[in-house]
């Protein structure tokens, strides 16, 4: 009986062991601890600096705190007892001055990171971005490339190496755009444009899909991302282009109706001013949801940011 | 038009068999609470004793009646979702999108409005009023409908899984999918009308606490002299009343919305949802401090209390306390980073976050300092502290982790989130809420709670813990979204499995406490608390008797010091006989505010269902209700000197007979106060 019970012990922690194993490899490999764009990989280096600077206090609590309960246990004669120790200068300056002093130098890179990693920057202004539009719908994501004339559901392909250039909204609930490898999420609102900005250091598979909680079909709403080469960009643009269907208004019409598990589907036409027409759709023409003038428009104000403008 | 409104036949939860027997469960703990107080032949007690009190203690109780049934019913939707995403790895598991939607949605509305909420109060209600010295709180009526109105809100969410279907919005309800272009049936009018009900309530419970700290403290007890629980109690309800208003108004508006037609927070028609999110976490961010600093206070009693040791840093905890309180309204843009704010509006809203991990790391410290060179007595209430001290800490940096704009772009959304709020509610919050239901329960009732049990319940609860919610936060690090109903990654299961034997964990945790329950009932009179002070308290709860005359204080207290029990032991003046008593006025008990609460609930059931005549009809009786309260001046009763003086007779005989100190037994115990000049 003792035995049976040990092996089944054993083999419990063989099975939470070995979950724990490869689950801790599989994180590493993770998008978020192993990114591929610039942008990705800054946002965790932040990351990291961060937890990197709060284990300052983070240690003293666990060691204090092992200490302290273990030592000042009612049984323990040996350990001194000052029940009336209630205040002492030293101690009340540390436990203030450095939890405050990690926060300076926190917001001090929280702040500049932030300018810099704000998802609307031009990643590299010195380079032709590709322009990409995208659409949320229940419950899948259209992208339409205006320069190329083309649109597609649920792929989304760019050359690696190209800022990627994102003009986001809905044309349904609120969903959250992200790729989790490659760059932040970035709301997508009806009557309203928000932006992302992307770029992937080499050709790769990602997946990308809406965050934010949109409905039935949420779990389904996803894409792949395709960094590619400039040349395979070209071919698998020409792909497209040879797709049978183009994209007006009625088949618009047709696409925006609740659908789940929409395959990949590419439309070689594409309505003009597609994308500014969904978003008067809800806004009548009300100027401040316009991009021109909401609120994020205002350029970025860090010194340092103008000064690389 | 039909005299029901949109309710049919139809309403009824026969569609599913796992809906139907959610609904079978609720009828049927109904009917068994029902026959229970049959069987006892109580319902004479149940009403005249309780439902119709309105004595600060007994609401007290029945607040946190309230929370533990919630709890588990919170807890039911948690081991679903759980085994739900265990399982629907390339599948789609056993619950259907629409219903894993409304069961996350429950599990969160439950867990914060009417789990927590009300335990909070409760705890609050018994024991604040008895902290400072007073005989009751400032408005007691008040109070009572406050408890009925948090009632009421939680019967609806009840209810819904009887009659209709439950949200599917989530506990934030974010326009414009709450919108009734999107969600038309009664789900989110359930949800909203919950919310808006009990919240009134929260208001005005706020109000009440605010003002009974103010206005009725003991002479002698000054704010600096304020134990630290009533101060984080001072700050909540602050934030309670400046808080809950916005929650009304957004949730208000969203009824309109979907009622009326209005276009607050739709798509088109000049409606924005982004005022409505704006509003919700202008609420929803002093919310989680309204929840926690309490806890806070039970900790900083606690931890005292089981160190044998004053609490070091007073001043610095009280300073921090305030603190929290202001910044936390500085913060709620960090829950919409990724709304497409500047960067200039995410940094100071991130700076402001990260800025609050200051106080809250001060009171870390000052808990530790409190333990520093003093006696530990490893009681459940204890082993609930010491594990919130190092659980919580790492919810702190995960917290701040959350503040740097950068990286919420990449962990917004994301399990990661969910890591990081269930480490700070769970071993914050709960754990406080759990650590106080222990150390006061001989306070409420007159014994001890069995303390194998909770010490199982302790272990069960924390393993549980990590074993839940270590593995989203990796999950996190994976990009899985929250409130996935099935998935594709198969490097995402593992973990899953791992947090459903986290949650499987956590449940026999809740088993203990049950049992713990059950076992200290029926052992009582081997763990009787005689003389109302079993832990060799500090502070003036632990003056009353176990359970608190119904005045609580006899002769009012004349506090000299913080910690003014202690300092009373300590003086030799504690247990002092006065001279002669003298008549007290207490309230006399009314079922009016029990009417008003019920008479909300029906008003909320005919809103959801759009039943306009009894919503009309409910609103009348709650409209006279008050009129008759207010119109009678016949309220209070007068306890004469004898009587109380009869009470108090029997007190002191109990007393007289009683060992000095339940605590004295143990072997890690201290001793008694003696008197020392103080330092």
């Amino acid at each position: 009986m003792i035995v049976r019970q040990a092996i089944a012990y054993r083999s419990l922690a063989l099975v939470i062991g070995a979950a724990l194993l490869c689950g801790g490899c599989s994180v590493i490999d993770g998008p978020v601890l192993d990114p591929k764009g610039p942008i990705t990989l800054a946002e965790r280096d932040l990351l990291f600096k961060a937890v990197a600077i709060m284990m300052v206090v983070i240690i003293p609590v666990f060691v204090m705190a092992a200490l302290f309960f273990w030592r000042y246990r009612g049984t323990n004669r040996n350990a001194k007892y000052t029940p009336n120790l209630a205040y002492y200068w030293p101690v009340e300056i540390l436990v203030w001055g450095v939890p405050a002093a990690i926060i300076i130098w926190l917001g001090i890179h929280l702040w500049h990171d932030t300018y810099k990693l704000d998802p609307y920057n031009e990643i590299d202004p010195s380079v032709k971005q590709l322009q990409v539009q995208a659409i949320a719908q229940d419950w899948k994501w259209l992208f339409v490339y205006p320069e190329q004339n083309i649109a597609v559901v649920n792929e989304l392909v760019f050359p690696a190496g190209q800022p990627l250039s994102i003009r986001i909204t809905s044309d349904t609930v609120m969903n959250s755009l992200v790729i989790p490898a490659l760059a932040g999420q970035i709301y997508a609102m009806a009557g309203m444009e928000t932006r992302l900005n992307v770029l992937a250091n080499e050709p790769g598979k990602f997946w990308g899909r809406n965050m934010q909680y949109s409905g039935t079909g949420f779990a389904d709403q996803q894409f792949r991302a395709i960094a590619t080469t400039e040349e395979d960009f070209d071919a698998w643009v020409d792909k497209v282009k040879a797709a049978s269907g183009t994209l007006d208004a009625s088949t618009y019409e047709a696409l925006a109706k609740p659908s789940q598990k929409v395959p990949v589907t590419y439309y070689s036409g594409v309505e003009p001013n597609l994308f500014d027409s969904i978003i008067a759709k809800y806004s009548h023409g009300d100027t401040d949801r316009m991009p021109a003038t909401a609120a994020h428009a205002a350029p970025a104000a860090e010194p340092a940011a103008e000064a690389a403008e | 038009m039909d005299i029901f409104g949109r309710l049919t036949i139809d309403s009824l939860p026969f569609y599913s068999a796992i809906a139907a027997s959610g609904a079978g469960i609720t009828v049927l703990g109904a009917l068994s609470v029902m026959a229970v107080i049959t069987y006892l032949s109580a319902w004479r007690l149940v009403l005249f004793d309780w439902v119709s009190s309105i004595d600060h203690k007994k609401i007290g109780i029945m607040y946190i009646m309230v929370a533990l049934v919630m709890l588990m019913r919170g807890f039911i939707d948690a081991a679903m979702m759980r085994s739900q995403q265990a399982i629907a790895y390339n599948n789609e598991g056993y619950l259907p999108p629409g219903h894993f939607d409304q069961v996350f949605s429950s599990h969160g509305t439950i867990m914060i409005f009417f789990m927590a909420m009300p335990f909070l109060s409760g705890l609050i209600n018994l024991i604040m009023p008895q902290q400072i010295g007073s005989r009751d709180v400032a408005f007691p009526f008040m109070n009572a409908i406050s408890l009925w109105l948090t009632t009421a809100g939680a019967g609806l969410v009840l209810i819904s899984l009887v009659i209709g279907k439950f949200s599917t919005a989530g506990w934030t309800g974010y326009p414009p999918y709450s919108g009734s272009q999107f969600t038309p049936g009664v789900g989110v009018d359930y949800w909203l009308w919950a919310v808006l009900i009990s919240g009134v309530g929260s208001t005005m419970t706020g109000i009440n606490f605010l003002v009974t700290i103010i206005k009725c403290r003991a002479p002698g007890m000054t704010m600096l002299r304020l134990p630290v629980f009533t101060w984080t109690v001072f700050v909540t309800s602050i934030l309670m009343v400046f808080a809950f208003p916005s929650l009304t108004v957004a949730a208000g508006m969203l009824v309109l919305d979907r009622t009326l037609d209005m276009h607050f927070f739709t798509n088109g028609m000049g409606g924005n949802m982004m005022n409505y999110i704006n509003l919700f976490w202008l609420w929803g961010h002093p919310e989680v401090y309204i929840l926690i600093l309490p806890a806070f206070g039970v900790f900083s009693e606690v931890v005292a209390v089981f160190s044998q040791k004053r609490l070091f840093g007073y001043i610095s905890l009280v300073l921090a306390t305030m603190a929290i309180g202001f910044l936390s309204f500085t913060v709620w843009l960090h829950h919409f980073f990724t709304m497409g704010s500047s960067a200039r509006v995410n940094s100071f809203f991130g700076t402001m976050t990260t800025i609050i991990a200051v106080p809250t790391g001060v009171k870390v410290f000052d808990w530790l300092f409190t333990i520093y060179r003093g006696r530990i007595i490893f009681k459940p209430p204890m082993l609930f502290t010491l594990g919130f001290l190092v659980t919580f800490t790492i919810g702190g940096l995960s917290g701040v982790l959350l503040a740097l704009p950068p990286v919420d772009y990449l962990m917004h959304n994301t399990t990661f989130l969910i890591a990081h709020f269930h480490n700070v509610i769970i071993p914050g919050v709960l754990f406080g809420y759990i650590a106080g239901y222990m150390f006061w329960f001989p306070k409420a009732f007159g014994f001890n709670l069995n303390e194998k049990w909770g010490t199982w319940s302790f272990w069960c609860w924390i393993i549980g813990f990590y074993l839940a919610f270590m593995p989203l936060y990796l999950l996190g690090f994976l990009g899985m979204p929250r409130r996935m109903e099935h998935y594709e990654i198969a490097a995402w299961q593992p973990h899953l499995i791992v947090a459903a034997i986290g949650a499987l964990i956590i449940f026999f945790g809740i088993v203990c406490m049950a049992v713990q329950l059950i076992v200290s009932i029926r052992d009582r009179q081997s763990a009787l608390d005689l003389t109302g002070d079993p832990w060799n308290g500090r502070s003036l709860e632990w003056a009353t008797s176990s359970p608190a005359a119904p005045y609580n204080f006899a002769v009012l207290p004349q506090v000299q010091s913080v910690d003014a029990w202690w300092d009373m032991k300590a003086r030799g003046v504690a247990y002092q006989r006065p001279q002669q008593y003298e008549d007290i006025t207490l309230p006399k008990n009314t079922f009016i505010a029990a009417v008003i609460g019920g008479s909300a609930f029906v008003f909320g059931f005919a809103m959801i269902w759009y039943i306009w005549w009894l919503a009309i009809l409910c609103l009348a009786v709650i409209f006279v209700s008050v009129v008759v309260r207010a119109s009678d001046d016949d309220s209070d009763y007068i306890m004469t000197a004898a009587e109380v003086k009869a009470i108090e007779d029997e007190r002191f005989a109990q007393l007289a007979k009683a060992p000095k100190n339940e605590m004295a037994d143990d072997p890690g115990f201290a001793g008694e106060p003696i008197p020392e000049a103080s330092t």
